[in-house]
């Protein structure tokens, strides 16, 4: 029912939404829960477990009850808090976890089962049998009991990351939170004052209290306006910060207001990672329920949510209100309700000495027993003196006094302590390095209290930073005591709820206690109280409180269960933000990238390089087809390889030669200028890094080359050797892998066409297999390298990468004069096969130089990384797999990688494993399949028979074992 | 004989305009030369390139610009030195590599681009953390990129030349979503 009145939404602005598929229409400021409660609407869910009714039960994000569904299909949005969603035109929502609909739940049948479903039911009856509970129970349980549900398509929305850096953080934006930035802002510092709401003031919006003889939403509004202006500070509202992290760091969760969140390009949410050098937690209090039997009738909600509802969305729930309430609170609620217009038929205070002077049923000293009504409130009992009264009502308002919001002070770990003052936990202050507590979230109650709370808490802060001392003028407010009884629960026949969110009521608590789930950690996981979204926002210091009574302890010495980040839900799409599409990984091209594509060259990626697979011609329909044209093209004329994605690290300086030799398995130094040498990188433990050559191409200057893959370990394995084992030598180095674009020319034909192209003799003599040196094209510098990874003639031409992609246009055109084109990674693979060149398909990383028989390359006149270990007897074991080459035999003629290796007549079992095969390819120029694996005592078994067995596809190869050489053994192709 | 035309790294893709923002590719740098000092010999370094260019090897985190030449501080005992190249003299110093192509260089600049840059880069922007002329090596949407900035409205992004179509979806990226929330 809405009320006549402003409060502070906009009357002149209908919005139209949609719930459960009805149309209904409320008013701009208003938030899906005053606008559902404006239209009547009591049951807005189904509970977790028993699937009662539930209608709206607070005002903010502490909500328990209800939460819906927004929108339907991809980014449909489960589990958000109807009191946090913004109304906005054509809003879509949907009640969960109720079938066929919220009204008439055929899952509240679990209800009925109540008795047989209390805490831990599951625990003890399912445990047989024991196939039953993945195939049936679980699944069963899983359906019957739950939230809302994503869609499984991907979600078409955006959302965002960023960060922000300030001096100050001030977290909630009532009283003590403004207070606090106002007081920084003046002194100059950079401030962030977020809140979770969509308008900064806190309780002031919801309470009818003035500040500065002003209404206090007003005053809050002109210190938004006044804060808004200044250039130091940022206004974040609809941010709820959700984390507190190490060194300053926060984690926020900002949700975009619906009507900028539909422009294109704009995000849904921006998670935000705000650095702070100190902050003020001035999050404020969350009101707490009390337990009594049926305290979750839809209509019965907290007494500061309601007026909350009254002052500022102008709505009422009920039409006779009751409220019960253990302080104050009682009196003001009532006094808000009847200034409205609104009847209260009675006012419970559970305190015997209390007095009112409201003019309507009071009962001092009594308490609500029980509450009538499935669907809605209709009745509730008054037990008073030991006489029990029932009384007509359609909305109970509670309360059981307020608990500092004190979440964010735990999430390092500090543990808030008992203030018997207000009957509550209250934060530790330097829980959090550098965080101060303010307001309410301190237990400070009184608008007068919070005001100057802020500030000090701001004047503390600043000046540990050095700002100069603001001297800021307390408004006058509220100053009034906080009197409260405590009473955490009601006794009396039926179901008492605690934690609302989680179907977890006084009983299943003191079960667990019975049970011996005494400590407040195990109670917490026995009955599932405070878990999930709720995190103890709720029921935790109730259910405690009735925890220590069960077991005899104190409620200090029970203690609270651990506080966990994040402090309301947020979507792993903010979190993960950026990473759909083509921000799921940077794409890496080489200058050759446009020219492939055009080609029709289908990409595979290599780290984040995009390279060709192979470059299909017309008429070929199959990989394979291109495959082998391209490998007979490099073996019989020449081929075009980008090889630019190699790593290449400059290495300078008068010890350059004395850190490589200390960094590769073989002597490095003694490399005369203008050569190359092949070489092994060991990790510390002996196994092998990587593997490729070493260029010296001056007396103090030498290129490293590395894998594709490894460029970056590699990178920082030197730096790593560098800084930690050879500081002192003066030897520099950095990557140049973008600086060149690099082009294998490799095949029989491959001289003619670089002799032509750079007008220089490339005979065996001018230029010898492993000769490198500077070169010019046109006017362009350019490096040239005789080295190959196909087996054939071959070299690597280098030029700066802005020419890159030039020469790779001229190499394809002269190739092509020359019967030859460009060849991908497919027939690189073939070649490299061919000639048993390993790639980190066989350094996986488990291999030693002895696995793949280079252990000559670990030179005995020198120390290097790895030595010492790579030549322990266990990693030079002749029983260790070594690689070998295959080649098929039988009449199956087909290899697989990854397949495992066995005895031609042993079982194929794991413990008769032999070894495996890690490359294989078709060699169109032996006619069959080839690879390369890892054998035990593979050296010596060449010319025997294994077994290969791949599973997967069931398919099993008789192979001989060779020599991984199997394409011109001798190697005269490749050194002429 | 041969001639190789060069091309840039985004190649005519730039400038692109987003609200106020606009983001080009800067070109025409001249050279640019990793300048890695021996151990012990940044201050001969220093001297040389004052002596020879006319700036000094930048402290951490700092730009130095010059008439013809500016030295960018580009990591631990590295600086790139650009416009000019290396004085040979340098080379007894410290190790000398030519970068000039290496890296793609843009341009960032306009109302809301630190915002933008707030999405991408784990920095603190303020302009007094931050002034002119300071610099960072950091990660710019999952790539290891230079940032600088060269005045109090313009950003300078070096990145690898090979991300440089990333780095311009990217930025675009955030450009739109910090337009669209005005």
């Amino acid at each position: 029912m809405r009320l006549e009145g402003a409060g502070l939404i906009d009357r002149s602005r209908r919005i139209g939404f949609s719930y459960d598929g009805r149309r209904y229409l409320g008013y701009a400021g208003d938030t899906l829960a005053s606008a559902l409660l404006a239209n009547d609407i009591k049951v807005v869910a189904r509970s977790f477990k028993y699937h009662r009714p539930r209608g709206i039960f607070s005002a903010g994000s502490e909500e328990p009850n209800a939460l819906v569904t927004l929108g339907r299909g991809p980014g449909q949005e489960p589990n958000a808090r109807a009191t946090m969603v913004e109304l906005a035109e054509g809003l879509e929502a949907h009640s969960q976890n109720c079938w066929p609909s919220v009204d008439f739940d055929l899952m509240s049948v679990n209800d009925l089962f109540a008795p047989f479903l209390g805490a831990g039911f599951y625990y003890k009856t399912f445990m047989w049998p024991k196939a039953f509970w993945e195939k049936i129970y679980e699944p069963v349980i899983r359906r019957a009991a739950g939230l809302g549900a994503l869609s499984p398509e991907a979600a078409r929305h955006k959302y965002d990351k960023a960060y922000a850096f300030c001096d100050l953080l001030i977290i909630g934006s009532g009283p003590a939170g403004l207070m606090a930035a106002l007081t920084a802002a003046e002194t100059g510092a950079d401030v962030i004052l977020a809140d979770e709401d969509t308008r900064v003031g806190g309780r002031l919006n919801a309470e009818r209290d003035e500040v500065e003889d002003q209404q206090g939403s007003l005053w809050a509004e002109m210190l938004f306006k006044r804060l808004s202006e200044m250039s130091n500070v940022r206004v974040m509202t609809r941010t709820a910060v959700v984390g507190a992290y190490d060194q300053g760091t926060y984690g926020a969760l900002e949700r975009v207001a619906p009507e900028v969140a539909v422009r294109s390009g704009a995000p849904k949410a921006t998670f935000w990672r705000i650095v702070a050098k100190r902050s003020v937690l001035a999050a404020g209090a969350i009101e707490r329920p009390i337990a009594f039997p049926n305290n979750d009738r839809p209509g019965i909600m907290m007494a500061g949510a309601l007026r909350a509802y009254v002052n500022r969305w102008r709505v009422c729930p009920g039409q006779r209100v009751a409220v019960f309430a253990n302080s104050d609170a009682g009196h003001r609620t009532v006094a808000d309700l009847q200034a409205a217009g609104v009847h209260v038929a009675a006012l419970i205070d559970a305190r015997p000495e209390a007095e009112c002077t409201l003019g309507l049923p009071f009962y001092p000293g009594a308490q609500v027993s029980n509450a009538e009504g499935r669907r809605a409130l209709e009745a509730i009992t008054i037990e008073q003196d030991g006489e029990t009264e029932k009384i007509q009502t359609d909305c109970l308002a509670i309360s059981g006094g307020w608990n500092p919001s004190v979440h964010l002070s735990c999430h390092m770990g500090g543990r808030p302590v008992w203030d018997e003052r207000i009957a509550a936990f209250v934060p530790v202050e330097g829980a959090i390095p550098g965080m101060t507590v303010a307001g309410a979230a301190k237990g400070i109650f009184s608008t007068a209290g919070c005001l100057q709370s802020g500030v000090e808490a701001a004047q503390a802060v600043l000046g540990d930073l050095g700002f100069k001392h603001a001297k800021v003028k307390l408004p006058k407010a509220e100053d009034g005591a906080y009197e409260i009884t405590p009473l955490w629960s009601v006794p009396g026949k039926g179901r008492a709820w605690l934690d609302f969110q989680n179907d977890v009521t006084v009983k299943d608590v003191k079960q667990a206690a019975t049970e011996n789930f005494r400590s407040v950690e195990h109670m917490k996981r026995y009955t599932t109280q405070g878990m999930a979204p709720d995190q103890g926002k709720n029921s935790n210091i109730a259910a405690l409180a009735v925890l220590a009574d069960a077991t005899g302890q104190g409620i200090p010495e029970t203690g609270t269960t651990t506080y966990r980040p994040p402090f309301i839900p947020v979507p792993i799409a903010a979190l993960g933000a950026g990473g759909q599409g083509k921000s799921f990984a940077p794409e890496r091209f080489t200058t050759s990238h446009d020219r492939t594509i055009a080609l029709g060259a289908p990409m595979i990626e290599a780290g984040l390089w995009y390279r060709p697979s192979y470059f299909p011609q017309a008429g070929e329909s199959h990989w394979r087809q291109s495959c082998d044209r391209e490998v007979r093209m490099v073996r019989e004329t020449v081929g075009i390889c980008d090889v630019s994605t190699l790593g290449k690290i400059d290495v300078q300086g008068p010890d350059a030669g004395a850190f490589l030799d200390f960094v590769y398995t073989g002597m490095m130094s003694t490399l005369q200028e203008g050569r190359v040498k092949y070489g092994l990188m060991l990790r510390e433990d002996g196994h092998v890094m990587d593997d490729g050559t070493c260029a010296r191409l001056g007396p103090e200057h030498f290129l490293v080359t590395t894998t594709t893959a490894a460029a970056g370990q590699v990178m920082r394995h030197l730096d790593f050797v560098q800084q930690a084992f050879c500081a002192k030598m003066a030897v520099r180095f950095t990557s140049v892998t973008e600086q060149w674009a690099q082009f294998a020319v490799a095949g029989p034909k491959s001289r003619v066409l670089l002799e032509d192209l750079l007008d220089q003799k490339l005979g065996d003599d001018d230029w010898p297999f492993m000769a490198c040196g500077d070169m010019t094209i046109g006017d362009v510098n350019a490096r040239l390298f005789r080295i190959s990874f196909s087996g054939e003639l071959a070299y690597e031409l280098a030029v700066p990468a802005r020419y890159g992609s030039a020469l790779f246009d001229v190499l394809l055109s002269r190739a092509e004069a020359l019967e030859g084109g460009p060849y991908g990674m497919e027939a690189l693979n073939v070649m490299r096969i061919e000639k048993g060149f390993i790639t980190h398909a066989e350094i996986h990383g488990r291999v030693t130089a002895f696995d793949i028989g280079m252990q000559g390359m670990m030179s005995r006149k020198k120390d290097f990384i790895g030595k010492t270990m790579a030549t322990r007897p266990g990693l030079m074991d002749e029983a260790r797999e070594q690689m070998v080459g295959l080649k098929p035999i039988g009449t199956v003629k087909q290899l697989i990688s990854g397949a495992h290796l066995f005895n031609p007549d042993a079982e194929v079992q794991s413990e008769h494993d032999q070894g495996y095969i890690t490359s294989v390819g078709f060699s169109p120029e032996l006619g069959h399949m080839i690879g390369l694996g890892f054998l035990k005592h593979g050296r010596a078994r060449h010319g025997e028979q294994v077994r290969m067995v791949e599973h997967l596809n069931g398919v099993s190869t008789l192979c001989e074992v060779v020599d991984p050489i199997q394409f011109d053994i001798t190697g005269g192709r490749m050194r002429g | 004989m041969v001639k190789l035309e060069p091309t840039t790294p985004l190649q005519g893709a730039t400038p692109v305009e987003v609200g106020a923002m606009v983001v080009h590719e800067v070109v025409g740098l001249g050279p640019i030369t990793s300048v890695a000092p021996y151990p012990g010999r940044q201050k001969a370094v220093s001297d040389l390139l004052k002596k020879a260019h006319g700036i000094t090897f930048p402290e951490p985190n700092k730009f130095v610009p010059g008439k013809k030449a500016s030295c960018l501080w580009f990591g631990r005992e590295m600086a790139l030195l650009i416009g000019e190249k290396p004085d040979p003299a340098l080379a007894k110093e410290a190790a000398l590599t030519d970068q000039s192509d290496a890296w793609a260089v843009l341009s960032f600049r306009g109302e809301g681009i630190e915002d933008a840059l707030a999405r991408l880069a784990p920095i603190d922007t303020r302009l007094a953390r931050f002034p002119v002329n300071s610099t960072a090596r950091t990660e710019f949407a999952h790539m290891m990129s230079s940032i600088t900035r060269i005045s109090e409205t313009e950003f300078r992004l070096m990145i690898f030349r090979a991300f440089a179509r990333t780095a311009l979806h990217e930025i675009t990226d955030a450009m739109e979503g910090v337009a669209a929330l005005g």
